[in-house]
């Protein structure tokens, strides 16, 4: 096994974009009766194993081409 | 005529698809599987059916539209060759790009599978040109995420280019400005959520369906 880093991915929605999920998220809260919840959005976070010394560049290529539609979603990436 | 219908891992429409091509043309479309890199020569006509392709994976049609045999399917497009996305298909040419805007979670969260009222908003196109524009069909639906979604811009355009095809006769799944299908530049590539395929004779409960295969089947002839 070569070695191996890791680097996180999160996309979330774009703002504007409304989010139906978000929005059962944030209604069911309030009916479990926690006050003060305002916005809720929903996104997803990609854990990605990578060879060593894998630039930042490429992993924005991954997040562009496929992890993120970005007509919709805005995406993050953390990575050492 | 030739035309072909693409099947993916989890397409479950790919028959009735290929069903009505066969009925309406007298002739069975070729199925093309997802891992082909090539497509048969002359093809007229290309079907993307409706299902749940690679299990709705990380988006729906994200998976399917990074598939092969669609980067193919893309260069016919783009070559002016018919193509036709329905539900899961009109969600995977979103992904490819070929189609703009995106398809998200129906604004109720609930998978909707009814009948709906339907407006032919464009006759002028390939596709559409058996029905006159103001025409009211009605065809099923069957989808969780055809929730139709761009910006404010691009819908704009759409509209001004005669580039939607069909639009909810009311409110059904969120969509932006009603739209149930919308065409390419082109007129060559339509993408819709409701299932004409599944309404082509009678016997299946309606038959509004069938002019649209009809009409681009025959335009291609």
């Amino acid at each position: 096994m070569p070695p191996r880093m890791k680097a996180t991915v999160t996309v979330t929605l774009k703002n504007g974009v409304l989010d139906p999920q978000g929005r059962a998220i944030e209604s069911a809260l309030k009916g479990l009766g926690f006050d003060g919840v305002g916005d809720v959005r929903a996104g997803k976070i990609i854990e990605l194993e990578l060879a060593d010394g894998t630039s930042r560049e490429t992993v924005e290529a991954m997040a562009r081409q496929l992890l993120a539609n970005t007509v919709i979603e805005n995406f993050r990436i953390d990575m050492p | 005529m030739k035309c072909a219908v693409i099947v993916f891992p989890g397409s479950n429409c790919d028959r009735d698809l290929a069903d009505a091509i066969t009925k309406v043309t007298g002739r069975a479309p070729a199925m093309i599987w997802h891992r082909e890199t090539t497509l048969p020569d002359g093809l007229d006509f290309i079907g993307i059916p409706g299902g749940f392709s690679y299990g709705d994976y990380l988006r729906s049609g994200a998976m399917a539209a990074r598939s092969p045999v669609m980067q193919a399917v893309v260069a016919a497009a783009n070559q002016g060759r018919a193509v036709l996305g329905i539900c899961n298909g009109f969600q995977v040419l979103t992904e490819t790009g070929l189609l703009p805007g995106a398809l998200m979670r129906n604004a109720g969260l609930n998978f909707l599978c009814r009948d709906v009222r339907l407006t032919v908003e464009n006759s002028q196109s390939i596709f559409t040109s058996h029905y006159a524009a103001g025409d009211e069909i009605v065809l099923p639906i069957a989808h969780h995420d055809g929730n139709y979604v761009a910006d404010a811009a691009t819908l704009d355009r759409l509209e001004a280019e005669g580039r939607v095809a069909l639009r909810y006769a009311e409110p059904v799944n969120g969509s932006a400005r009603n739209i149930a299908g919308i065409l390419n530049d082109a007129g060559n590539v339509l993408g819709m959520m409701p299932h004409p395929e599944r309404v082509i004779e009678t016997e299946q409960g309606g038959s509004d369906g069938r002019r649209l295969f009809e009409a681009a089947l025959m335009a291609l002839a």
